[in-house]
């Protein structure tokens, strides 16, 4: 550790190039704090943004005619504008419309901080291409297969569950990824309305020292390695989810 | 006494078990059954013929309610199958329906495939399903094959484990729908000798079959059907010799 430091603090005397997360502990912690905002953005929105696919996919199948126009118009709204434009309509939008709490101090509080607004944002973001990716997918699962389901006496919902998905999951997996791995990328835009994540905080620190390039060079190679581990994660599940004598088309 | 015995028991195999009544079924304006009528006792095994098209999966698909019908009735067990407050899972859980196309859930395994539905559907418990579920595994010949999955079986294995699928919800009638038309003629004999065993346990059977000599064999009774009626039903036996419709005798020349 002391050595690390050591050899950082001498690169930078004798080279100029100046990395001080990794030979001044404050800034260190400051930056790692900041990789790990972006780690706990990236997974909350991917895990909601797929809650959104799933339930926007299902709802497009149901009878009632206005709440499929509803996810239709939901997704067009959000393929088709700006992910930043969306960030901003949530935060500064419908962020001055949500009630507020009163806090310790005695200060009016909204109820949905910076974090949780950019969640919510990003995950609506991805989430409508997630639906369009499911609904594919399930477009996909042979209608006789359901058929053989409904004839075994599983209803819509049932038949859902145990075959149409799981099957619908598989056959989608790859764009799926691709819009994932887009979603981590995304989640720097939370830099917009201030949450301390990794692209923030080099900003801070960059400001602080005058090492812009460095800095830079830190944030593209924290990206690369976030989603670089991300899309090893997807290939072990595709690799879990492999059945044998089975291509999903 | 004993005689008596045997007349309660040949009242009872002589029950309708399905009666379908003027059943009319059309897609958009294309009429596909045109009132068709007849029914199936307990225990016999009717074979409906005939041409491409003439409706014959259209009527097993309204049999157990996966197409509805426009007008006439379809009673399985009692039960109305053309009734609004229709009971969706107590009709499917009595008539089981084997496709020309196996139609397994490619996912899961052989076993899993026959244990799916009555665990998920029926709540049955799962020790109990699995016993069920080997015994017909062994019973279509396929209990070394538990473990694979249906990319990895032959179309004559798939179509022997979607058969053990349908059993295992324990049905009282058995529809088949050209369940070996996609087979090569080696792997037609399993299927077929699967279904004739079956028959010879006194499973009600309906099925829609290209195999003349099969049908002439398992039989009881057999319908024609062209256009959307059936044009001639009989005794299997006096069928194939003495057909008497000209439609009837036509499509027998060209399939025998
Ligand atoms: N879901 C559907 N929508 C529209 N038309 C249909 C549908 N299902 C069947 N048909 C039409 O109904 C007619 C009868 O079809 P059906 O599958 O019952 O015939 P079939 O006697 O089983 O023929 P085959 O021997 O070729 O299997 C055909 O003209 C077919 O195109
Ligand atoms: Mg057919």
């Amino acid at each position: 550790m002391e050595s690390i430091q050591a050899w950082f603090r001498r690169l930078y005397d004798e080279t100029g190039i100046n990395l001080t997360i990794f030979y001044d502990p404050w800034d260190g912690l400051k930056y790692l704090k900041g990789i790990g905002l972006t780690i706990e953005l990236a997974v909350l929105s991917v895990l909601l943004s797929l809650v959104v696919g799933v339930v926007g996919a299902w709802l497009q199948g149901v009878r009632f005619a206005p709440l499929r126009w509803l996810v239709y118009g939901y997704i067009q709204f959000f393929r088709n504008t700006p992910p930043l434009a969306q960030l901003y309509f949530f935060y500064f939008g419908l962020g001055a419309l949500v009630p507020t709490t009163t806090n310790a101090f005695g200060l009016a509080e909204p109820i949905l901080n910076n974090f949780q607004w950019a969640v919510i944002a990003l995950s609506f973001f991805a989430g409508a291409f997630n639906v369009e990716i499911f609904r594919s997918g399930i477009e996909a699962v042979p209608h006789t297969t359901v058929e053989a389901a409904r004839a075994l006496g599983y209803s819509r919902l049932k038949s859902y569950i145990h075959i149409v998905l799981p099957l619908a999951i598989r056959i989608c997996l790859p764009s799926l990824n691709n819009n994932l791995v887009n979603l981590v990328k995304t989640t720097a835009i939370a830099y917009a309305i201030a949450v301390p994540e990794a692209l923030y905080v080099a900003n801070q620190l960059w400001s602080d020292n005058l090492n812009v390039p460095e800095m830079m060079n830190v944030v593209l190679v924290t990206y690369l390695t976030l989603v670089g581990l991300f899309v090893f994660g997807v290939s072990r599940i595709e690799r879990a989810l492999h059945v044998p004598g089975y291509t999903p088309s | 006494m004993v005689g008596e015995g045997v007349m309660a028991m040949d009242k009872a195999l002589k029950e309708p078990q399905v009666v379908i009544t003027d059943v009319h079924k059309s897609f958009g304006t294309v009429q596909v059954l045109k009132g068709v009528s007849m029914s199936v006792r307990k225990s016999e095994v009717v074979c409906i013929i005939g041409p491409s098209g003439s409706g014959k999966s259209t009527l097993l698909r309204c049999i157990n309610a996966l197409v509805p019908i426009d007008k006439g009735s379809i009673k399985v067990d009692g039960i109305e199958v053309n009734d609004p407050k229709l009971d969706e899972l107590a009709l499917r859980r009595r008539v089981g329906i084997v496709f020309q196309s196996y139609n397994l859930f490619p996912h899961r395994t052989a076993l899993q495939n026959i244990m799916m539905a009555p665990v998920h559907v029926l709540r049955q418990d799962k020790a109990e399903v699995e016993a069920r579920a080997r015994k017909l595994l062994a019973k279509v010949r396929l209990s070394e094959k538990a473990d694979s999955y249906p990319g990895e079986l032959s179309g004559g294995q798939q179509q022997r484990v979607a058969i053990a699928r349908s059993l295992c919800m324990m049905p009282d009638v058995m529809m088949f729908d050209e369940v070996t038309a996609a087979l090569d003629p080696e792997t037609v004999k399993e299927v077929l000798n699967t279904i004739r065993e079956l028959a010879a346990e006194g499973m009600t059977c309906i099925l829609v079959t290209h195999e003349m000599g099969f049908a002439r064999e398992v039989a009881d009774t057999v319908h024609f059907t062209d256009h959307g009626r059936i044009v001639e039903s009989g005794d299997a036996k006096a069928f194939f010799t003495s057909a008497s419709d000209p439609r009837t005798r036509e499509f027998l020349t060209q399939v025998l």
